[in-house]
């Protein structure tokens, strides 16, 4: 029976690592910038191109700022959500729009509506670099002292949405 | 003879004007020799995060081109490996680093084949005792050779 033993363990350790490897996603990087503050930018915006946005705009509010792109195919299974989120006005949304063109931007908003109270144009994605975006769609929480609290990479999805973005702007905007 | 000289005058004229087209094309590299080994060097480092089994260098993904350029306008600044290479741990992580630093998050990747060949060489000084234990090899008796040799002949 003991000679048994060893093998056993060394097996069970095994399947320990194993186990646990099948369940990372080695897609999700975790973000260096979570807990730091939101890079500075200023940019175009999509529809009124003479106007710009940048974050400092936004401080005092808990906001999140979705990269997005019209090429992007895992930014439609996320967009009915984003729709339903910016109806129920719990939090404003503003998007990026990256390494895009305007009239294919414009155009899947008319198609898929508009989530977004402004969209800042990214065209040459330098703004995506500082951001460390790496797949689209991205997804930041950014507090009300302009810090970034979490990085959703990927798509949205309800359960993200219900049980980690959604108790934690409350939370944020409690502050 | 007449077209002997069209043809001479042909074959000068295609020459020259690939040797005016090389020409053209390798000025830019001569003048950055410095900075295209730096990116060339970089890039052999860094991770794509897109493709993630690829250096920047080998990736097409449109991300590693970007990132690429970044890097030839920093280089081209004067900034060293190591600013350049701060800045981009800065906005993605040390996974973008295919040589991660030492610390507490990176210790049992650095450290754990070391534990494991620790593991295995105690393993097979065990081993190697215990068959040292084991009765060393007797002569057989007489009646025992007879056996073994009836056995063989059955054969």
């Amino acid at each position: 029976m003991k000679r048994f033993l060893l093998p056993l363990i060394i097996f069970l350790v095994m399947v320990g690592f194993l186990a646990v490897g099948l369940h990372l996603d080695p897609r999700e990087v975790p973000s260096p910038l979570v807990g730091k503050p939101a890079p500075a930018f200023d940019l175009p915006l999509l529809d009124q191109p003479e106007k710009t946005f940048s974050p400092k705009q936004m401080l005092g509010q808990v906001w999140l700022l979705n990269v997005w792109a019209s090429w992007c195919v895992a930014c439609r299974e996320e967009h009915p959500l984003l729709v339903a989120l910016s109806k129920a006005k719990l939090v404003p949304l503003y998007g990026m729009d990256y390494k895009d063109t305007r009239a294919e931007a414009q155009q899947w908003l008319n198609e898929g509506g508009n989530p977004y109270e402004a969209n800042a144009m990214d065209i040459d994605g330098r703004v995506g670099i500082d951001y460390g975006v790496y797949g689209v769609p991205e997804t930041y929480v950014i507090d009300k002292s302009g810090m970034i609290v979490y990085k959703q990479i990927g798509p949205i999805t309800e359960q993200v949405l219900s049980n980690k973005i959604m108790p934690l702007v409350e939370r944020l905007q409690a502050q | 003879m007449k077209l002997n000289l069209l043809v001479r005058f042909m074959i000068g004229f295609f020459l020259l004007q690939s040797v005016l087209a090389s020409a053209e094309e390798a000025r830019p590299l001569q003048a950055n020799v410095v900075v295209e080994a730096q990116v060339q060097r970089l890039s052999e480092e860094l991770r794509c995060l897109v493709c993630q089994n690829q250096t920047i260098a080998d990736s097409h993904a449109e991300l590693a081109q970007d990132l690429k350029q970044e890097i030839r306008e920093m280089a081209a600044k004067g900034m060293t490996d190591q600013a350049i290479i701060d800045y981009l741990v800065a906005r993605y992580g040390d996974f973008v680093r295919y040589r991660p630093p030492m610390k507490s998050s990176t210790y049992l990747l650095w450290l754990g084949p070391f534990v494991l060949l620790i593991f295995g060489a105690i393993g097979l000084v065990m081993m190697l005792r215990r068959r040292e234990k084991m009765p060393a090899d007797k002569p057989i008796s007489q009646t025992e050779a007879r056996k073994v040799r009836e056995l063989l002949d059955k054969e």
